[in-house]
């Protein structure tokens, strides 16, 4: 479209829609960009894909982003992979969601089994034994700090902070200590839970 | 391992992908129930390094499914002393696993996407997603925790205070995470732990 009429719509759009001028030439450029994302995503990969895909390539606003991602966030699954599928077919169909995510998986995994191939390779010596214990204690603590980001959250839970936090707790022990099964937990306190928020979003909504 | 093991082994990772709400960290605690404890397919040691090399490299963490693929298809197969074979089993089994865990929740996202954006604001969907949000919390701190004690059964103290440090450092800085794995990598070497 010549330039000065896209201008002129853009000029006659609200302020957010404003800023999306661009978008994914082929599949091919989404496969590359994503392996790109993966290759930079270490622990989260959700700072890297909002860098890349908002500020850099400018294929989503802000505020899309932030809506996509809570919709990924909401499915089963890994984020990020959903993310890709939702992007790519919003794109290019099917054949575009599988471009998004097997770039997403594709080298990044390749990547990560040649690590773990020389890690093993070497793992006899006592000396890498006992640094890869210190490394796993260390992922250890980065894990549980990933969990305890969502504190903010929590505290704004519409069931209140100490009953959302004895939830949390419930779903710990069954899993980290009883071993329950995650059908069962998720069955039993996810059920429970949802159903309690469901009922005080409601009465919270007619109030 | 036989090829109705195989099978469902399968199935069971198609299902923790419809079960893993809040992504791949929150069925950590499931895959060690189910490969180290049930089916003994995976020992301790194999898991707490998948999921812990899976750390240093870059890419989504679901990846640790194929990791762990890699190490279970690598042992079934006779461990690296069984040479090429193995080594293709592993990287099959990998692939495979990977492919199980992904594909159900990606179809689903694919298609309930669009619904998705229509009901958002719907009161079921606002609950199930609030809802879950304290399990997920609760999953993914006994992720961390299994980890804790898969890489340290014998409870060292040391080894405690790294894990309490790094979780503190992730919290409180904005430390690369590489540079909190080279710190633990040290520290473990360094007293022999």
């Amino acid at each position: 479209m010549p330039c000065d009429v896209r201008l002129q719509r853009e000029i006659n759009q609200p302020l957010g829609s404003l800023t999306i001028s661009h978008r994914p030439r082929s599949r091919t450029d989404l496969f590359l960009s994503f392996t790109w994302l993966g290759l930079q995503g270490f622990g989260g990969v959700l700072a890297v894909v909002q860098r890349e895909i908002v500020d850099r390539k400018q294929w989503m606003t802000l505020s899309e982003f932030a809506e996509e991602w809570a919709l990924a966030q909401t499915l089963p699954g890994p984020n990020v992979v959903n993310l890709s599928v939702m992007f790519g077919g919003k794109h290019f169909g099917p054949t575009g969601a599988l471009a998004a995510m097997s770039g997403l998986l594709l080298l990044p995994g390749l990547l990560m089994l040649s690590i773990v191939f020389a890690f093993q390779a070497f793992a006899y010596l006592p000396i890498v034994a006992s640094a890869l214990h210190g490394m796993g204690v260390a992922a250890a603590g980065m894990v549980m700090a990933a969990g305890w980001r969502f504190w903010p959250a929590l505290k704004q839970h519409p069931l209140g902070w100490p009953l959302a936090l004895l939830l949390m707790v419930v779903g710990f022990g069954l899993a980290a200590v009883v071993h329950w099964s995650l059908a069962k937990v998720i069955g039993v306190v996810g059920l429970v839970s949802c159903g309690l928020t469901w009922w005080r979003l409601q009465t919270k909504d007619d109030a | 391992m036989t090829w109705s093991l195989w099978l469902e082994l399968h199935l069971h990772f198609c299902m923790l992908s419809l079960l893993a709400v809040g992504g791949a960290l929150a069925i950590v605690p499931e895959m060690h129930r189910y490969l180290v404890s049930d089916l003994q397919l995976l020992s301790e040691t194999a898991f707490s390094q998948s999921v812990t090399l899976s750390q240093i490299a870059p890419g989504p963490n679901i990846l640790l499914v194929a990791v762990m693929g890699w190490n279970m298809g690598l042992q079934a197969a006779g461990g690296f002393e069984a040479g090429g074979v193995a080594m293709a089993t592993g990287l099959l089994t990998a692939l495979s696993l990977l492919i199980a865990a992904v594909l159900p929740s990606s179809l689903l996202s694919y298609f309930m996407v669009k619904w998705l954006q229509l009901h958002q604001h719907a009161l079921g969907v606002r609950a199930f997603k609030t809802g879950m949000l304290p399990l997920v919390m609760g999953l993914m701190l006994s992720a961390g925790w299994l980890l804790q004690t898969a890489s340290n059964p014998q409870m060292d103290w040391r080894l405690l205070l790294i894990c309490a440090a790094s979780m503190l450092i992730v919290l409180f800085t904005r430390v690369h995470l590489l540079w909190l794995m080279l710190g633990g990598a040290l520290a473990g070497a360094a007293l022999g732990l």
